[in-house]
Formats: C-alpha cells, sequence, structure tokens
C-alpha cells in the first residue's frame, strides 16, 4: 500500500489560553521574549454576530469564534467558502451541568435552547451561522486525544479533498461537581488554518506521520501544565517550533501507543 | 472517492438484533416502537428500544466502560459475527493499521443523569463509582471498541448529532485514502436517555404516536436507540458479487438554525448534490432513496423539497424511522445498513405508520415494502447545528 503523506501547508493561527490572549502575545511568551502571566482566559466578544446573539454567546462559542477567525485574518481567507474540522474533549460543559442537574429534580422541562446547545456540534451550528458557511464541517471527540484525531482529519480533508480546511482543537471547563470528575481548567483552543498549496500566505509546511516515541514536553513548567491540563493544546510543542521559526521534527501526544510526528518546514 | 468495501455489516435496533431480525421487520413492514415506558421518564410518546440491552455483561477488565450505551456498543458488535470480521481484519493487517470511527450524539450521558440524582447530600459530589471518561464522553464508545478489539490504531468519535454516524464514513474513507490504515471500523450507537426525550420534548418535536414520516397528518418524532456497524476496507481487484460499496459521500452545513432545518432544504440539498459527485453519478442512477425523515412537519417538508428539486418525483424512497424510531446519532449507521440489505435482497423499505402521503411534498415515497431492484442507494442524514450528510452505496452485479 503505497502512503499518501499527510501533508499540508500552515496558513494562519489562532490561539487562546489561560494568560495567552493571541497569537501575537502566545508567540512572544513561546520565544522567551516575555514571560508567561498566568491569568484566566479572555474570551472577546464575537463582533461578527448581530447584538443580541453576542450578549448569549456562550463561552465556547466565543472561544471557537474568536480563535478560527484569527487564523482566517491571518491567512486573509474567506470563512463563508471554508470546511471546518472542531474538535474537542467535551462540549459546554456548564450546559451540560444545568441540564443534568434539572433532570435529576422533579422538573424536568428543560430549556428548549439549553437541549440544542447540549450538543457536542453546538460551537460548530453557531459557527456555521456567523461565517454563512454552508461548507463541509465535521465535529470530533477523541477525549485527551482530540487534538490529534482533529489533526489526522484536517489533513485528510486537506489531502483527499483537495480543500483549505480550517482546524479548531478547543476544550472547556466543567462546573462542580462534574469538574471534580473531569478536572479541565479553563477554556483554550488553537486554530490552524491549513493549505493544499504553498501561497504567498503560508507559514510552513507540516507532514504527519504515525510514531511510538514520546511526546516532547515544554520546558517552562507553566507551558507543560496546559500542554498537560487542556487537551487541545498538546499541540504547544509544534507552535512553539513556529513561534521561534525552526524547521525539525517534533513529536505529539496522540492516543497511547499511537503518537504524531510532525515535520515542519518554514517557508 | 475510490469505493471501499463494506466486507462486513451489522444492525441493532427494535426492529431486532442483527440483519436477519432487520430484514424479516422490514419486509413484513414491521414497526419495532412501543409507548414510553423507560427509567422514570413520564412522556407521552413513543420509544423504539433495543430488548436485553441491559443484560449485556462486559468483558472485566473494561468493566470501567459498562453503561447502558457500550453495553449496546458490545450487543451490536457481537451481531452477525462482525466482531469475528474484525478481528480477522486485524489479523490480516495488523493492530496499528484496523482504524476506530463511530458516531453518537450523546454517548453514555444516561450514566451522568443517574449519578447526578446520587450526589452526596452534604457536599455535593458525585458518587465515587461514577467514571466521566469511559461512559459520559463523547469517545467513551469509540475507545471502548478499540480496546474491545486490543487496537493500537487511530481512533475517534463524530459528533454532529444525528448526522454523526453518516459522517464516520467520510472521516474513515480519507484516511483509507491517505494510506494511514487498510480498515476501519465505522458505526454509531446512540441509546436513550433523559437529556433526549426531555429535550426533543422541551422542542415540541416528540409525537404522542408512533411517528409517521412524511405523512399528512405526521406530528413529531419517535426516539430511538441503535448500534450498526460496518467494516470498510479497500475494494478487491474480483468483488464477489453481492459485495456492498460506498461509492460517495457529500458534507454540508445549512448555516441557519440550531435546531430547525433550512426551509428549502437548501443544505441538504448541497449534500445530495456532492455525494452524487463523490461517487461520479447521475441522480437518475439512484434507485432508492433513505431519506432522513424524522416525522416532524418542518425536517420532512425541507427534505421533501430538495429531494424533488434533485431526483424528480420518480425515485421510490422511504424513511425507514417509523420501524426503528430514530436512533439520533446511529441513525446514519443504521440506514446505510438498510440500504445494504435493499440492494441485497432487492427490497424496496417501507414506512410503517405513515398513511397518507402529504400531497405538498410530491416523491414516489413507499408506504408497503415491496420487491425492486436496487444497485444504488442514497441515504441522507441531517443534524442539529445544520449538520448534513449523504451517502451513496452500491453492489456489484
Amino acid at each position: 500500500m503505497i502512503q499518501t503523506p499527510l501533508m499540508a501547508w500552515i496558513e494562519g493561527i489562532g490561539f487562546i489560553a489561560p494568560g495567552l490572549n493571541d497569537w501575537p502575545a502566545t508567540c512572544a511568551v513561546l520565544r522567551g521574549e516575555a514571560a508567561y502571566v498566568a491569568a484566566p482566559s479572555l474570551l472577546p466578544a464575537p463582533s461578527i454576530l448581530p447584538a443580541a446573539e453576542r450578549r448569549r454567546a456562550s463561552r465556547i462559542v466565543k472561544l471557537t469564534l474568536a480563535i478560527g477567525l484569527e487564523a482566517a485574518v491571518h491567512a486573509a481567507a474567506d470563512v463563508s467558502q471554508l470546511a471546518t474540522v472542531f474538535t474537542a474533549s467535551g462540549a459546554d460543559g456548564h450546559n451540560c451541568h444545568a441540564l443534568c442537574e434539572q433532570l435529576a429534580t422533579d422538573d424536568r422541562l428543560i430549556s428548549p435552547t439549553r437541549f440544542h446547545n447540549s450538543v457536542h456540534n453546538a460551537a460548530a451550528g453557531y459557527w456555521g451561522i456567523a461565517t454563512k458557511s454552508m461548507a463541509p464541517c465535521q465535529v470530533l471527540c477523541a477525549y485527551d486525544a482530540s487534538f490529534g484525531a482533529g489533526l489526522f482529519d484536517a489533513l485528510g480533508q486537506v489531502v483527499v479533498d483537495t480543500q483549505p480546511t480550517l482546524l479548531i482543537a478547543y476544550d472547556s471547563e466543567y462546573p462542580e461537581p462534574l469538574h471534580s470528575k473531569r478536572d479541565t481548567p479553563d477554556c483554550a483552543g488553537v486554530a490552524l488554518l491549513l493549505t493544499p498549496q504553498m501561497t504567498a500566505h503560508s507559514l510552513a509546511q507540516l507532514t504527519l506521520r504515525s510514531t511510538a516515541e514520546k511526546a516532547q514536553k515544554m520546558a517552562d513548567p507553566d507551558l507543560e501544565n496546559l500542554r498537560t491540563a487542556i487537551p487541545a493544546l498538546r499541540v504547544l510543542p509544534l507552535l512553539q517550533m513556529l513561534a521561534k521559526g525552526e524547521s525539525g521534527t517534533v513529536c505529539l501526544d496522540y492516543l497511547a501507543p499511537m503518537q504524531l510526528s510532525i515535520d515542519l518546514k518554514l517557508c | 472517492m475510490t469505493p471501499l468495501l463494506l466486507s462486513s455489516y451489522t444492525a441493532t435496533t427494535c426492529l431486532g438484533s442483527g440483519l436477519e431480525a432487520t430484514l424479516a421487520g422490514l419486509r413484513d413492514n414491521r414497526s419495532g416502537l412501543k409507548p414510553c415506558v423507560f427509567e422514570t421518564v413520564t412522556l407521552d410518546t413513543w420509544i423504539g428500544e433495543v430488548v436485553a440491552v441491559d443484560a449485556q455483561k462486559l468483558p472485566k477488565n473494561l468493566i470501567r466502560f459498562d453503561c447502558r450505551n457500550n453495553r449496546l456498543v458490545q450487543l451490536g458488535l457481537e451481531a452477525d459475527g462482525f466482531a469475528e470480521r474484525v478481528r480477522e481484519a486485524i489479523a490480516r493487517y495488523g493492530k496499528s493499521r484496523v482504524g476506530v470511527f463511530l458516531g453518537t450524539s450523546t454517548a453514555g450521558i444516561l450514566q451522568t443523569e443517574l449519578a447526578y440524582r446520587r450526589c452526596d447530600p452534604v457536599t455535593g459530589a458525585l458518587p465515587e463509582d461514577f467514571i466521566y471518561r469511559s461512559t459520559h464522553n463523547s469517545f467513551s464508545l469509540a475507545e471502548f471498541a478499540r480496546e474491545y478489539f486490543g487496537l493500537e490504531g487511530p481512533a475517534m468519535a463524530v459528533s454532529t448529532a444525528c448526522s454523526s454516524s453518516a459522517k464516520v464514513f467520510a472521516a474513515a474513507a480519507r484516511q483509507l485514502a491517505c494510506g494511514t490504515i487498510d480498515a476501519a471500523i465505522v458505526g454509531g450507537v446512540d441509546t436513550l436517555c433523559l437529556t433526549t426525550l426531555y429535550g426533543f420534548a422541551s422542542l415540541q418535536l416528540t409525537s404522542p404516536e408512533p411517528c409517521r414520516p412524511y405523512d399528512m397528518a405526521r406530528n413529531g418524532i419517535s426516539v430511538g436507540e441503535g448500534a450498526a456497524f460496518a467494516l470498510l476496507e479497500r475494494v478487491p481487484a474480483q468483488p464477489s458479487s453481492g459485495s456492498v460499496l460506498l461509492l460517495g459521500v457529500g458534507e454540508s452545513s445549512d448555516a441557519y438554525h440550531m435546531s430547525s432545518p433550512h426551509p428549502e432544504g437548501l443544505g441538504a440539498r448541497l449534500a445530495m448534490e456532492a455525494a452524487l459527485r463523490s461517487a461520479g453519478l447521475p441522480a437518475s442512477a439512484i434507485d432508492y432513496i433513505n431519506l432522513h425523515g424524522t416525522a416532524t412537519p418542518a425536517n420532512d417538508a425541507a427534505e421533501g423539497k430538495a429531494v424533488v428539486a434533485l431526483f424528480g418525483d420518480q425515485v421510490p424512497c422511504s424513511s425507514t424511522k417509523g420501524a426503528t424510531g430514530h436512533t439520533l446519532g446511529a441513525a446514519g449507521a443504521v440506514e446505510a445498513v438498510i440500504c445494504a440489505l435493499a440492494m441485497t435482497n432487492d427490497l424496496l423499505p417501507g414506512s410503517p405508520h405513515t398513511k397518507t402521503r402529504d400531497p405538498a411534498i410530491p416523491l414516489n415515497y413507499q408506504l408497503i415494502s415491496r420487491s425492486g431492484k436496487v444497485r444504488h442507494a442514497l441515504s441522507n442524514s441531517f443534524g442539529f447545528g445544520g449538520s448534513n450528510c449523504s451517502l451513496v452505496l452500491g453492489v456489484t452485479p
């Protein structure tokens, strides 16, 4: 069997994590030019939504719109035409808690809005409505391996369907009592716009292979803590290479014993 | 796309466990729907419940996965010798060369719903025995299947509400095309739970009667549960006669509303067009359409408009949800298997409970199952969030 390399060009990056408000700020920290300062994730109000919708937007909707649009703007891409792959270890934790709490009482007449917001693809649905994109939209979950699962499918779309694809990997927190069972600390995510051809906006060429090696850790203990605490941030060692402008090979966590070996060639 | 072989497939719904029971149910125009008697639910609606799900005992080393959803995964995998075919594929290709791609909308959320009733009255903590990762999490069914077979390759859950287990075919096909894997376990599993029963009721989308897809007087869905799987492999040079092939997949988004379809069925039409394009077939090549047909007034009207616009009013079509109920995240895989049965048994499935076709939707809608040649079938699956997926399946002569 001849293997077709899972290869794409990275054209745009969006990023939000605790203490890291966007990709330029994250770049400075990853390069060691600015110190990491812990702070709750800052989720901007989505300007793309009408005022009423903006007020109602949940944390995961704000997160995914912010990082997705940051990556698209970077690449000057038309979001209304972009295929997307959303991947998350869980859906809206607060909404899930509210539903389970009410369903445990005698009053089970839950809110219809809470119900349609409970689907794992809620953020993806709002992305479609906000961007008016009717393009294919995949929504995945692989628990702690969700970033790797998303990267596999996004690269599959770039290579097989030869279409630019926006990967949006994100996670959010559960309130108690679920938080004690799944302790993701905050909202965070990364968006990568991946394209089949090199263009003027291309930042680097990425090629994915599977490996059994151990994933690279972050030298900075705060950043290493983020990498392990939030599944989408398993991407951090790759982003550090991009931030530093280094070509090379990096190993990221996926699904034991299968790991991701990524060759990165800067443009 | 390059066609793929469904080298083995199986379905378990309220019609029964396995292909034989499913085929007999379809041939006899039988419905597996019953008035809702589930857990402590007090809703005036009908459900499609799989019998004896809770009689399933998971292997001791996988007991952390124990919940209704994973019991149905096991029941479904063990039907029709499917698990044995998977083990043979693993022996052929190796345990890192067989991927797992499973769809679900709610996975084992029932386990969490039940656990919330047992929260510590003082601290509010969930009970010790509740395990989030292997029951509640959307990935739990895929992780269970991966460990059930001792696999070490890629795995992912697709969770796009009611299109989930149609979209798994697309995800698996891409990795097979790239050569990441040599075979894929695709499928979908969803089980009855309070979230979906009370949730669809809150949207006034559950029917107080058995659902009647495409009926003039349709008034809502019957929530069901199900497990369906297929083993996808590359097509051998000389496939045996009667082999079922995946020929095309089309995906689209409505970009319209979280829980209502685009009124003109625009997203649905884009998905069907993309599936035909992917298969390299004209609309006229399709002999049977398994409609999404949930039996809500808006869904069937929108889908009907899209199908008429693309296929005209001659192609035999039906929704089989009057037989199985709406199995939500399992619907795509269940109905792909029903298409496989239609093609391999010269069967045009009917639509139990549907009495009077809606005159506003001019389709060749099949009320009663009858025999007919099906060389190519198209299956539609649409979900909340405006997620659409259509599959084109074929059979070798």
